[in-house]
């Protein structure tokens, strides 16, 4: 495999396609609603109207609006419909050419499209994820190819810590530092791993990132080994998420046939493997020392930091974790230059992230927004308020282990020090939105007995603590909580933060501290029964 | 831990197809204990649980103790040592979909099936489970019925799809 060759696979691709491109979302959400059934429709009255030659079906990975699923969109025009049946397919085919189309329309122009900066989720809806030279024609392998043959390793980090991009897991660790940590790590063999344990409840953008385009996550980890001298990569993929397994080894089969994975990549001397480890329904994996001890076949439990993975890793090698949004962006950054990125988002916090907006809102979906932009941009604006009309509450971001944003506060910028500052994290993505008929203590609740429920048993202060703290909550729910438990639950929230081994147990009490700190009147309003 | 079902042991020392399949999902990763957590996966995919036996078969063939099987094994949500229902109803009760009414939901199904959830019928025909958020969030409050993910669930909806399910037909084996 050559540049040309590249260039030749994507002109050959731009010939073949059709006039028309019928994008029709074959994503989890939509595929839950007939969406292959619609796929499928589309084809047959395609044929049927004898448009073959000007029109053709594409399944694509996520367009965006879940809520509205299944999603199709005529390309290049851009009409939306929404809510498809199967049997609108003949009607949705006759609109092409000027028919009666009485399907619902979304507009394209509303703020949940037009306030989006799609890097990570450039292709997503664009593109067969299923096919690997649509990718190489909108682009893709081009950065690889620009960093094996044109960059050196040392380059390639100073651009990604030029670039300002921080880690998308939620933590928000500088990448470029934690690649040149890596890299100068001495080691005989290291390791490139993506953490693709996307636990979060309430958060799917992981998903839908490899779902939708899983040769940019791939490309991203590939960059990545040649940057730090790696041969051999892992994606640590939820057990949950089947269909976004499948795509992906469908992706790594392909970009292995041709030469983009594998031995002497691009004719150069650079080998890099990737294999999928498939995850067991353990949230606690999504930590990195956890998601290590995994990946090795073991129990999933975290241990004690330093050293880091970056030193000692996978079988104690060297090893990079990043998360799968994470390495999404590598690719757009050797396109476009450091400079560009970092133009993009806040002084701390560079680029854009995705967010999964769910719960109580009129567009739920997943949305790629610029960081710095504020919470009631989000909610209000893209999100399109409430949902049903019902006035907007609070916003939880981090999941189990954010905490929740009051709406007076929504003039938050979203960047990671802001967040933090609120009491809550940027986490990986997720942003559920609560309206009045949420009981913050309800929702206290549940998010500690999750947290009860995954500790994985190592460390006394998580795994005691988080029980302790998940009674006095149900006595408190039950009324029958005293001024005294929530004292309580006040240290024992600090005991765990400050003593627990890993992120989960420092973590778990944020929901319960967000919750007493900005609606104290619940917890007071259950005591007072 | 669940008495595992006598019939699948026996089938399991006839040495049916599935023996062979697993073997071969062992010998593909060259038995290598750091394998154990694909193996199981294989394993719990064409026994639908993972018995005793098996799991002694396996450490056998890894090369691991026993304790270290049983160990991962149990560790993980998605292993099951019992054996599962003919039909499978798993309410998803990630945040999303908790905040658009799961635990109704679950209620509701819980009734339907006069069992609660982490557990199946006495005569075997359907389990009930509950999942930690299956990424539908934009289609809360999600449902996942035999694999098929459904959206958009009333407490109405669910009540009369496991009544259904209840006197469903066996599932053909495949």
């Amino acid at each position: 495999m050559e540049l040309h060759d590249l260039q030749l696979i994507a002109r050959r691709e731009r010939e073949r396609r059709r006039r028309i491109r019928i994008h029709c979302c074959t994503s989890s959400g939509c595929l839950a609603s007939q969406g292959l059934e619609i796929q499928k429709r589309l084809e047959a009255a395609v044929a049927e109207a004898g448009l073959e030659g000007e029109v053709e079906v594409v399944g694509v990975g996520c367009i965006g609006s879940c809520g509205q699923g299944p999603m199709v969109e005529i390309a290049p025009e851009g009409t939306l419909y929404e809510y498809v049946r199967p049997e609108d397919a003949d009607a949705i085919v006759a609109a092409i050419n000027g028919g009666e189309c009485s399907v619902q329309r979304g507009d394209p122009l509303r703020p949940f499209f037009t306030r989006q900066f799609p890097i990570v989720r450039k292709n997503a809806g664009k593109i067969d994820p299923e096919r690997i030279e649509e990718y190489i024609a909108a682009g893709g392998y081009r950065s690889l190819y620009r960093a094996i043959n044109e960059m050196t390793p040392a380059e390639v980090i100073d651009e990604i810590t030029r670039s300002g991009l921080r880690g998308r897991g939620g933590a928000g660790y500088p990448t470029g530092l934690k690649w040149s940590t890596v890299a100068k790590s001495r080691g005989e063999r290291k390791y490139v791993v993506c953490n693709g344990d996307e636990g979060d409840p309430g958060a799917f953008m992981d998903r839908s990132v490899l779902e939708s385009d899983p040769h940019l996550v791939l490309e991203g980890m590939c960059i990545a080994a040649y940057a730090i001298g790696a041969d051999q990569g892992y994606i640590y993929v939820r057990g949950e998420y089947p269909f976004a397994i499948q795509r992906l080894q469908k992706a790594i089969n392909q970009a292995k046939k041709f030469g983009l994975l594998g031995s002497q990549i691009f004719d150069s001397t650079f080998d890099f493997r990737v294999d999928i480890r498939v995850g067991a329904g353990a949230f606690v994996c999504g930590e990195e020392t956890a998601l290590l001890a995994s990946i090795e076949g073991r129990r999933g439990q975290p241990r004690p930091r330093p050293p880091y993975p970056a030193e000692s890793g996978l079988w104690g090698k060297p090893t990079l974790i990043n998360n799968v949004e994470t390495f999404a962006n590598i690719a757009s950054i050797i396109e476009h230059g450091p400079d560009w990125y970092a133009s993009i988002g806040t002084e701390t916090s560079r680029g854009t992230k995705v967010f999964a907006l769910t719960g109580k809102i009129h567009n739920t979906g997943l949305i790629e927004v610029p960081m710095g932009i504020t919470l009631r941009e989000i909610v209000h604006q893209l999100g399109g308020g409430g949902h049903s009309g019902s006035e907007v509450k609070a916003v939880q971001t981090g999941g189990p282990s954010g905490g929740c944003i009051p709406a007076s506060l929504f003039d938050t910028p979203v960047d990671y020090e802001s967040l933090a500052q609120v009491g809550s994290i940027m986490g990986s993505g997720g942003m559920v939105v609560m309206d009045n008929s949420t009981n913050m203590v309800e929702l206290a609740k549940f998010y500690m007995e999750f947290c009860k429920d995954e500790s994985c048993g190592k460390c006394v202060p998580c795994r005691v603590g988080t029980v302790q703290i998940h009674r006095l909550l149900e006595k408190i729910t039950a009324g029958q909580g005293s001024q005294a438990d929530i004292d309580q639950l006040q240290e024992l929230c600090q005991l765990l933060r400050n003593t627990s081994l890993c992120g989960l147990g420092q973590s778990a009490p944020n929901p319960v501290m967000s919750t007493l700190k900005y609606f104290t009147e619940e917890y007071e309003h259950l005591i007072e029964r | 831990m669940a008495t595992p079902h006598p019939t699948h042991d026996a089938a399991a020392a006839a040495g049916d197809n599935r023996l062979k399949i697993l073997e071969a999902t062992m010998k593909r990763n060259q038995y290598r204990p750091d394998a154990l957590i694909e193996v199981l996966h294989k394993a719990q995919e064409i026994y639908g649980f993972l018995s005793p036996d098996l799991l002694v078969r396996i450490a056998r063939s890894l090369h691991l103790p026993p304790s270290r099987v049983y160990g991962v094994a149990t560790f993980y949500h998605f292993f099951s040592l019992a054996p599962q229902g003919t039909h499978t109803c798993t309410i998803c009760l990630g945040t999303a979909c908790y905040v658009r009414g799961a635990a109704e939901l679950m209620a509701r199904a819980e009734h339907a099936a006069g069992i609660a959830a982490g557990h199946t019928t006495p005569d075997g025909h359907l389990s009930l489970a509950s999942v930690r958020c299956i990424g539908a969030c934009g289609i809360a409050p999600a449902v996942v019925i035999d694999g098929n993910v459904t959206g958009h669930m009333t407490p109405d909806d669910i009540a009369a799809q496991v009544t259904a399910l209840l006197s469903a037909p066996e599932l053909p084996q495949s």
